[in-house]
């Protein structure tokens, strides 16, 4: 793909013709060029903090534990936890913690991959239901062929190695599939 | 007209940096005590509406997520408003008198402290012209102040005396973040800040909230002993172009003013003023005289939770009449820059 900044200004990677833009037409004014472009830096920063919650649930994961909290009317376990549930409004205090093994209940071949850390294309991210919790935990497949990925496979996470390990959901590189029956969709309605 | 009350407010205490909080967390035992002081579930709620806005603690559809706090399954009837949480609760006002509720939960917050506020402000100028020049928001505020003091609106000696009064009012609120204050003679004495503001003109840094629900008619007389009836609510713009205004002045207050039916007597104002030399703005415009006991809370000087702040001016006002301490108030909450815009709530208990 090429890209002439003069006539053309491309605002993504993506095949050409689809996104990109045609040159202004800006009138020059007695013979000068015109300007056609301003460059102003802008930049935020922000220092966040996950809150009581999500700090319980990070740390968690520096340890390869996966830790949901528990709704304490319905009893539905949350993944990741943000502190309150989202049924009754109250505040989850019990930690539970929830799979390793986790269920496929939704998927999606990923052909045109965006960022510096993604996987070869084609690869599947997918939403992971971890056993015994309510809600799934976004990931990407791997050891396993994009076709023979399906809703409700049986799948475990792939953990970095013990060194690397730290208070981040990249501790999860990827979830492969074990050797274990499917669950039936039916049994997945309501926990995407 | 139907006839609709704040039937119950709550807040949260205000701080610097709830560090430990995610926004939910933060917002969810309000929600719940302003919930419980009626014994109302969301079940019992006609219309949902929260004030918040992204930029704040830097997170896309952040409101979503604090929804969690209303336990918002089955789904519920919802809005939300990037402004003030005083415009949210216009929305369940304006709701609520088309018959479309007979109840209505307000909450708005704020986790500022994640960002760089007086930075963050500036987002909210023009992409064009403004914008670009980031001028932070106490830099913004220092323009108005001197053309206050150059047109002789105020002087540097009020400016100090009108912080004195809100911050040593703060004394008798346990929410507040800035209790208390040192004499006027030695806040003059400290030095310029942002010329011509000193540090004591300028709003502290808040994260908080605040929750309210609203109720109509009986229902309103059931949930509460002594509701805040809202008797009149107007909110009006000036231009968003600073360069286009008077800074002197803000006629949309005394526009909103009018319009909400906000003269005769008034045992309580709250007004929301971050800036000092701004609450004489307020003053002026809503014409409040001597008699009036002005701003009880410290007002924003005194906590100055972005997206709560006005909301909390209309919630200390209702809480006083609900208590029976006052019998009629008048709240104002602002938003934008400068007093860009302006609302005004006059509430009353039944006599």
């Amino acid at each position: 793909m090429s890209v002439d900044p003069t006539e053309d200004r491309s605002v993504s990677v993506l095949p050409d013709g689809l996104w990109t833009q045609p040159v202004a037409d800006v009138p020059g004014g007695d013979g000068e060029d015109p300007v056609r472009r301003l460059t102003v830096p802008a930049a935020m920063r922000y220092d966040y903090t996950p809150g009581l919650a999500q700090s319980r649930f990070l740390r968690g994961l520096a340890e390869k534990k996966i830790l949901g909290e528990r709704c304490p009317v319905t009893g539905d376990v949350y993944v990741p936890p943000r502190g309150v549930s989202p049924v009754s409004g109250l505040r989850t205090t019990e930690q539970v913690e929830v799979g390793p093994s986790a269920t496929i209940t939704a998927f999606c071949v990923v052909h045109i991959g965006f960022g510096v850390n993604a996987p070869p294309t084609p690869f599947v991210s997918a939403l992971f239901l971890p056993d015994g919790a309510a809600v799934s935990l976004y990931g990407t497949m791997g050891e396993v062929s994009h076709e023979d990925v399906r809703i409700g496979m049986r799948v475990e996470p792939v953990w970095v190695d013990d060194d690397q390990l730290t208070t981040s959901m990249e501790n999860i590189r990827y979830w492969r599939p074990i050797d274990e029956p499917d669950v039936p969709a039916d049994e997945l309605k309501g926990h995407m | 007209m139907r006839d609709v009350a704040i039937v119950s407010v709550a807040q949260t205490a205000h701080r610097r940096a709830a560090e430990e909080l995610n926004e939910v967390e933060l917002i969810q035992p309000v929600i719940r005590s302003a919930m419980d002081q009626v014994g109302a579930t969301i079940a019992d709620i006609g219309f949902t509406c929260s004030g918040s806005s992204d930029y704040l603690a830097g997170q896309a559809f952040s409101f979503v997520m604090t929804l969690d706090a209303v336990g918002a399954w089955p789904p519920i009837v919802e809005s939300h408003v990037e402004m003030d949480g005083a415009w949210a609760l216009y929305e369940a006002w304006l709701k609520i008198q088309a018959g479309h509720a007979d109840t209505a939960l307000i909450y708005s917050y704020s986790k500022a402290s994640p960002g760089d506020l007086p930075r963050v402000m500036s987002r909210m100028l023009d992409p064009y012209y403004l914008g670009p020049l980031w001028p932070d928001s106490v830099a913004y505020a220092g323009l108005q102040a001197r053309a206050m003091l150059d047109a002789g609106t105020i002087t540097e000696a009020e400016m100090a005396q009108i912080a004195f009064r809100n911050r040593e009012a703060a004394r008798n609120n346990p929410n507040a973040q800035v209790v208390g204050s040192a004499s006027v003679d030695e806040l003059l004495a400290a030095p310029m800040f942002s010329d011509p503001l000193r540090v004591h003109d300028c709003p502290p840094i808040s994260d908080g909230g605040v929750a309210v629900v609203l109720a109509a008619d009986d229902r309103a007389r059931a949930w509460s002993d002594r509701p805040a009836w809202i008797r009149g609510i107007d909110h009006r713009i000036d231009s968003h172009n600073a360069g286009a205004r008077d800074l002197t002045t803000a006629p949309s207050v005394a526009i909103a003013a009018e319009r909400a039916g906000a003269t005769g007597a008034f045992d309580v104002a709250e007004v929301h003023a971050p800036f000092s030399h701004q609450e004489r703005l307020v003053v002026d415009g809503l014409g409040l005289g001597d008699d009036v006991e002005l701003n009880p809370s410290g007002g924003a000087l005194a906590a100055n939770p972005m997206m709560a702040a006005g909301l909390l001016r209309i919630a200390e006002v209702a809480d006083r009449i609900m208590q029976g301490s006052a019998g009629r108030g008048v709240a104002h909450a602002t938003a934008g820059h400068l007093m860009q815009q302006n609302l005004v709530a006059v509430l009353e208990g039944d006599s």
